[in-house]
């Protein structure tokens, strides 16, 4: 009965191990205090500099920028997948082209973005957007494409046109498939932001706030840092699963 | 029951109620139909029975407009498709059943492609629910609700539009024994109710004569009538016409011929 109840805990059993190996380690010295400062130490830096500091700032510019680019993103992309879906003719004529800059590294495309945007902001939302709309556009079309036939022909059987079998049947169809191409898509956004943030001439940002801590080696700062982008990546899937939960209750089931 | 005020009328006249000619179907592989003619009485309930593969579903896809014949014209009381309201209930219930919506809007969801007003919408939901005496809670989402209950909502989705005429593609063949059983006396009941033109693909022959007026044997395909069994036994049919010797013979006498079509394959 009572380890019924424990069991509630089990998730925090590996966080526990972490921590614990951390402190030892940390406290008998096994590795150089420099390169890896203790837990408390850590989380006192992150503490202080997210409510006291920059990186409270830096983690605010971060989120911005992410959002930014996954709603133009979605913007984008869900109706041009809502396109390539509905004519599987369409979407094959475009396939090679979305699979080949879906598997390019965007951030290859930093040096062209920064000649065509500047080194501003709009570099860096531009560049994640680019990720984040191949990934939602791919995970939309498909969702549109694989719409049950079923479905589709029960709507058409009671009279319905086709302009609505595409609003009431195929779009909620691909509603799973779009949350699944929303979660990667933020999440792959998230990643380029950071690295843009490191590498352009930036002022602001998590990245910058790594990259800068690592300069001045102020560990603590570095890793809480680190842990703040963390939060922030888990955070994002985190809200992007509960507005799929809340709006698309029928998936998997 | 008021649903069917138009089955009623429908069925006092004794006319064909479909009428198919030089029906013409090639799958890549096969011809399924060649120039195959074929009247569906009126008021009747009427199953489709043959061998596998021989076509009884793409029938009525094709009569049902799912999918278009190569050749032929399908016609009711004279009319092309576009003009009658039909009711279809698939075999695949899951698929067919839209999950995002309660079952209550399922139901209702052929109306609303009609452009009824959302009032009478409700109306016609909550009669056609009363009517089959149904217990179900329709609140709930197609997936929180077993499979003869979603074979249910399809069947109800199928009657709200107080159809002249009602397909069912093996309505009841992903179902358990239980709910079949079940199943059949529910058709029973909105068939006895309406007298709406039915026509019901099996794969069970005892469910075909047991449901059935007609039973419409097909050969092997290109498909043709090998024969339009007539059973009149009186409704409601129970278990103990199972047992009556012209349920019985009619039986024999459907499996004999099914028995001689499936050997020549």
């Amino acid at each position: 009965m009572n380890w019924k109840r424990l069991e509630v805990l089990l998730p925090l059993v590996g966080v526990v191990v972490l921590l614990a190996v951390w402190s030892v380690v940390t406290s008998l010295r096994i590795v150089d205090p420099v390169l890896l400062p203790s837990p408390a130490a850590t989380f006192k830096a992150l503490w202080t500099g997210m409510f006291h500091g920059k990186l409270g700032v830096d983690f605010i510019k971060t989120v911005e920028r992410t959002i930014y680019s996954t709603i133009i993103a979605a913007i984008v992309a869900i109706p041009f997948g809502i396109l390539l879906g509905s004519s599987e003719r369409l979407y094959r004529s475009v396939e090679f082209l979305i699979d080949f800059f879906r598997s390019t590294p965007a951030s290859a495309m930093f040096p062209l973005f920064l000649v065509l945007f500047g080194v501003g902001d709009r570099t860096k939302i531009f560049v994640a957007t680019f990720g984040a709309a191949l990934v939602i556009l791919f995970n939309v079309a498909y969702g549109v494409m694989n719409a049950r036939k079923t479905r589709i022909l029960a709507a058409k059987v009671m009279g319905a046109s086709r302009l609505r079998v595409l609003w009431d049947v195929m779009l909620l169809e691909s509603m799973p498939a779009t949350f699944v191409g929303l979660r990667n898509g933020v999440s792959l956004a998230l990643v380029i932001v950071v690295v843009a943030e490191m590498f352009i001439g930036s002022v602001d940002g998590l990245g910058q706030r790594v990259f800068e801590a690592q300069q001045m080696f102020e560990m603590p700062d570095m890793y809480a840092a680190i842990f703040a982008a963390g939060a922030l990546g888990y955070g994002l899937n985190l809200l992007f699963l509960t507005i799929e939960r809340r709006f698309v209750h029928w998936s998997g089931k | 029951m008021e649903l069917s005020a138009n089955a009623r009328a429908a069925a006092t006249r004794t006319a064909p109620h479909v009428t198919i000619r030089g029906l013409s179907k090639r799958f890549a592989d096969a011809t399924i139909y060649d120039n195959f003619d074929f009247d569906i009485p009126r008021g009747k309930l009427m199953s489709v029975f043959g061998p596998n593969g021989c076509g009884k579903s793409t029938l009525i896809n094709m009569i049902a407009g799912l999918f278009p014949a190569d050749k032929g014209e399908i016609l009711f009381d004279g009319q092309p498709l576009n003009k009658i309201k039909f009711g279809y209930v698939f075999q695949n219930y899951r698929e067919a059943v839209f999950p995002w919506l309660s079952a209550f809007d399922n139901i209702a969801y052929p109306l609303k492609v009609m452009g009824v007003p959302k009032k009478e919408r409700n109306l016609k939901v909550e009669k056609i629910v009363a009517s089959l005496n149904v217990k179900i809670d329709l609140n709930l989402y197609p997936y929180q609700m077993s499979g003869g209950q979603q074979q249910l909502v399809s069947i109800m989705r199928a009657l709200v539009v107080d159809p002249e005429i009602l397909f069912l593609d093996e309505p009841f063949s992903a179902l358990d024994y239980e709910m079949t059983l079940f199943m059949r006396e529910q058709l029973q009941r909105v068939f006895v109710e309406t007298h709406t033109t039915t026509v019901l693909v099996s794969h069970d022959l005892e469910e075909a004569v047991y449901l059935s007026d007609r039973i419409l044997l097909l050969s092997r395909h290109p498909a043709r009538p090998v024969e339009f069994v007539h059973y009149d036994a009186p409704r409601p049919r129970t278990d103990k016409t199972m047992t009556e010797a012209e349920f019985i013979s009619t039986k024999a006498h459907c499996l004999e011929i099914f028995q001689r079509e499936v050997r020549k394959g």
